[in-house]
């Protein structure tokens, strides 16, 4: 017992164990509240926490034990942690809530965190007292392996699961003779599929592995030392070394002796905490939770994330259970599974087999969505369909193209071809701040990266247009491999807060939060919120509450904040609304009239069929706006741009519908509409498509009698044609759809994501269920629409904006005062 | 080196900023949400973008034309990046701000 707690002004955190789920709840819990609690930790092994997942590249030789160590002795001294290295935890006395270590040590706790991890499975057959019987499970164990080969030629692993083939690839590195021998028909078959099993196999026979499938090992046979196995059938095998690598078990015997509720594992609710004492949290290998444990990296991550949370009060997040991907790591042999391995009918899979190529691709569908997805020979596909089945996107469009490659990556010119594997490492990757794949590689495996986010932080790739983002995911998983993808079921907002967008939303609606900062109180957010929260609540808390939300010009990106574009030398341009790109000649003289009074640099007819005046010095632009007499084109804003029409049926001899006319209508009822992000129209007055419907995020084309209306187009960085959402007979309907549309969006889209990314997320069909399909909803939709245009802004060139956003620079001469 | 009076604290909207000039040099005063006032050099080391029109997050600031993010304490670049922008020394008496150029 050290002083340090005895004489506490902190709450006393126990943890036993030291691996690599319990640290990760560690490094949460001090990264949101470092001084909440006097943390003291016991480890049973001598070792320090290291990286379990790189276990198998010890074993191969590519990496030494002191590679894979995540925190050493100092790190947990620096943060003035106590550490009791080599003291197994023999006792919980939970009445005087204390823990017995051996040697006498002891440790009172006011929480106490069970991070007790798992054992190997031991198979009940004879033999087992034998010298050289050994499991595969931690770094003692690769160091008995690694000292086995080089004193004997034949290994025989038991089990063929991912760990042991893991295990039998380090030893045919290590030079050895290896025969797997697994019960089951296939190899890895929790995992995989017949097919995908028989053809590892024979991919790993070609590199030396030997196997005996259905066989069930009955003896392990020798005198003193190993020398061979026997099997059911009779048979028996010569070798000198054995691995047990048949599962995992979790170690459970002193939560049971505690008295803690145990099935096969400790088990705990959805915040982490045992079912029998509240002030006892479990996590990682030893938990069970919802009747499933877990012995992959990424959900035992998921797990420490929401023990901290709960622990440090930050009470918001819980635990549902993980969607486990799991990726085999034995050099040339690409293998990735997720999800279900089987579709409820033939219907529901969808196959891509190549033997002769060693390629095979399945998706299993549940109801639209992707459910479970078997990768082998090429896994390029894996993170965009785990992250389909996060998302639970309804991929039913989508069918006839989804196991052809990613058409978001690599289709723009931005980013190369689509295969990374195939790219040279100099290639450019992210083209908008000229950063290689070797530089992103190398801060993936030096800067120890884990998550997407970090490396833009670090390398800046994809902070820009985002293109790049498949990719450097990609990158990720193949560098760290899939079990490192630490996503929870759809990604946190930013580094501020856990929560999804979608759970941000909810609060908001539900909490009635009308403000920033009162929004990110109640959720719990960390600091004061980043460049990228605070934008995005601003526009949720307006979006929920039109009228009644107070914007919070701090919050908003400078363009939004002053009603114009920041240019690269920092002035700024001015796009005034004209309204279907049809202007009067008044404007156009008040335009050249403003540009030379005001000596602008620059007159540019914009790609959006308006007029910009460029190179504005901040505290020019209200009185250039004043001098112009035009309404705002919000040309810098996250609302409805431009809407771009032909000139139709009033002069253009194929023209079968007024689209100026039209253009101008919708463009004058919603303006100043504010969305998750830029929003373009556009009218063409026949299937020529002058107006360019394709590619807007609302594309309208007139027909014979009628119109057509094509939504989520994009011509940005992600081109994308658009889809036709319906065909109508009227002008009116035309209208009402429009506005139901973009009010879903509005309400349904996540900030910053384009109708595009949008649609392609949640499907075209949800959209056309309630736009086009349900009268009622499309009402409901278009009178939540009417509300926010009611309530909406007054013109920002002519409101009473705040002075203090435009405030001019304080000149200050020498001596003199300001 | 010697400090100039500038303007009120109340001048300086709340995480929001003010730009000082004085012959070519151009400082941008930021009020931070816990009410202190710091200044840096008012161009950003990767593009020189207008730090003053930045967002402000504890004791930063996210340059408006590539998200560089600086630490207003003391200069420096938290990233993307490296690199670093002058910081001036403030000192508040009363109401008034006062700024060493």
């Amino acid at each position: 017992m050290n002083a340090k707690t005895m004489e506490r002004t902190e709450k006393r955190l126990v943890m036993i164990g030291n691996g690599m789920a319990g640290m990760k709840a560690i490094e949460e819990i001090l990264k949101l509240a470092p001084s909440t609690y006097d943390i003291t930790i016991f480890g049973a092994d001598r070792h320090p926490n290291y990286n379990r997942v790189l276990l198998s590249r010890v074993l191969a030789g590519e990496m030494a034990a002191k590679d894979i160590t995540l925190n050493n002795e100092d790190w947990y001294r620096e943060r003035g942690i106590t550490l009791h290295l080599g003291k197994e935890v023999s006792e919980i006395w939970r009445g005087q809530r204390r823990v017995v270590a051996s040697g006498g040590v002891y440790a009172d706790y006011d929480r106490l965190v069970i991070a007790t991890g798992s054992s190997a499975v031991i198979l009940n057959i004879p033999g087992q007292e034998l010298e050289n019987v050994l499991t595969f499970r931690d770094i003692s164990d690769c160091e008995r392996i690694k000292e086995a080969s080089r004193r004997f030629k034949r290994a025989a692993v038991i089990g063929g699961g991912l760990l042991g083939l893991e295990a039998a690839g380090g030893l045919v590195d290590l030079g050895m003779d290896v025969t797997v021998i697994h019960d089951q028909m296939h190899l890895m078959n929790m995992q995989l599929d017949k097919t995908a099993g028989e053809m590892l196999k024979a991919s790993l026979e070609k590199r030396g592995i030997k196997f005996r499938l259905s066989t069930i090992t009955t003896e392990i046979l020798g005198d003193g030392s190993v020398g061979g196995l026997r099997f059911s059938d009779g048979s028996a095998i010569g070798c000198d070394v054995v691995i047990q690598a048949v599962g995992i078990r979790p170690n459970k015997t002193l939560a049971e002796r505690a008295n803690l509720y145990c099935n096969r594992g400790v088990v705990v609710n959805d915040y982490m905490q045992t079912l029998t004492d509240p002030s006892i949290y479990a996590v990682g290998e030893c938990t069970e939770h919802r009747g499933k444990t877990y012995g992959l990296i990424a959900p035992l991550f998921e797990q420490a994330r929401i023990l901290a949370y709960h622990i440090t009060g930050h009470g918001f997040k819980s635990y549902r259970g993980s969607v486990v991907s799991s990726k085999l790591k034995v050099s040339g042999v690409d293998v990735f599974s997720a999800g279900e391995l089987k579709g409820a009918s033939p219907e529901d899979e969808i196959y891509y087999t190549d033997r002769g190529g060693g390629v095979y691709k399945k998706l299993v569908l549940r109801d639209g969505k992707v459910s479970g997805a078997i990768l082998f020979g090429d896994t390029n596909d894996c993170t965009r369909f785990f992250q389909m089945m996060q998302d639970e996107v309804d991929v039913r469009g989508e069918r006839p193209a989804l196991l052809f490659g990613n058409p978001m990556s690599g289709d723009t010119g931005h980013s190369g071809p689509a295969s990374i594997s195939m790219m040279a490492p100099s290639t450019v990757v992210c083209g908008c701040n000229g950063v290689t794949k070797k530089e992103i590689v190398d801060s993936i495996a030096e800067g120890g990266l884990t998550t997407r986010h970090d490396v833009t932080k670090k390398t800046k790739a994809g902070g820009s247009c985002g293109g790049c983002i498949p990719l450097i995911e990609e990158l990720l998983v193949s560098v760290l491999g899939s079990s490192f993808m630490q996503r929870t079921k759809g990604e946190p907002i930013c580094d501020c807060a856990e929560l999804t967008h979608e759970e941000v939303k909810k609060e908001i609606r539900t909490s009635r939060l009308t403000t920033v900062r009162r929004a990110m109180e109640v959720m719990g957010w960390k600091g004061e919120g980043c460049g990228t929260c605070r934008p995005a609540i601003n526009y949720y808390v307006q979006m929920t509450w039109p009228g009644e939300a107070k914007d919070d010009p701090f919050s908003r990106h400078v363009n939004e904040r002053l009603h114009a574009n920041i240019q690269k030398e920092g002035t700024f341009s001015v796009i005034p609304r004209i309204y279907g790109g049809a202007a009067t000649p008044d404007e156009l003289m008040r335009l050249a009239g403003t540009a030379k009074k005001y000596n602008v640099r620059a007159v540019k007819i914009t790609g959006g069929q308006r007029i910009a005046l460029l190179g504005i010095r901040k505290e020019d632009l209200r009185s250039v706006w004043g001098e112009l007499g035009m309404k705002s084109g919000y040309a810098y804003a996250k609302a409805l741009r431009t809407v771009k029409t032909c000139v139709g049926n009033d002069w253009c001899r194929f023209g079968t519908q007024d689209s100026m006319g039209l253009g101008i209508t919708l463009e004058k009822i919603l303006e100043g509409v504010l969305t998750p992000a830029k929003v373009k129209l556009s009218v063409s007055g026949c299937p020529r498509n002058c107006a360019e419907s394709s590619i807007k995020d609302l594309g309208i084309v007139g027909i014979e009698g009628g119109w057509e209306v094509y939504i989520a187009g994009c011509a940005g960085v992600k081109a994308r044609v658009s889809d036709l959402l319906c065909a109508v007979s009227g002008r009116e309907e035309v209208i009402e759809i429009a506005m139901a549309y973009l009010e879903f969006y509005r309400e349904d889209a996540r900030y910053g994501e384009r109708t595009s990314a949008w649609v392609k997320r949640v499907g075209l069909e949800r959209i056309k269920k309630s736009v086009v399909d349900d009268a009622g909803e499309r009402r409901r939709l278009k009178e939540r629409m009417d509300e926010c245009l009611r309530k909406r802004k007054e013109d920002p060139w002519e409101g009473p904006d705040s002075e203090e956003v435009f405030s001019a620079p304080i000149e200050i001469t020498p001596y003199g005062g300001p | 080196m010697i400090f100039y009076r500038v303007c009120k604290i109340t001048d300086i909207p709340v995480m929001g900023s003010r730009i000082v000039n004085l012959g070519p040099e151009s400082a941008a005063l930021f009020r931070l949400y816990d009410g202190s006032v710091l200044a840096i050099e008012n161009a950003c080391p990767h593009k020189g973008g207008p730090l003053s029109e930045g967002i402000v997050s504890g004791n930063s600031v996210i340059c408006p034309m590539h998200n560089t993010r600086v630490d207003l304490r003391d200069g420096t670049v938290e990233g993307p990046d490296t690199g670093s922008v002058r910081t001036y020394e403030v000192k508040i008496e009363g109401e008034e701000v006062w700024i060493r150029l």
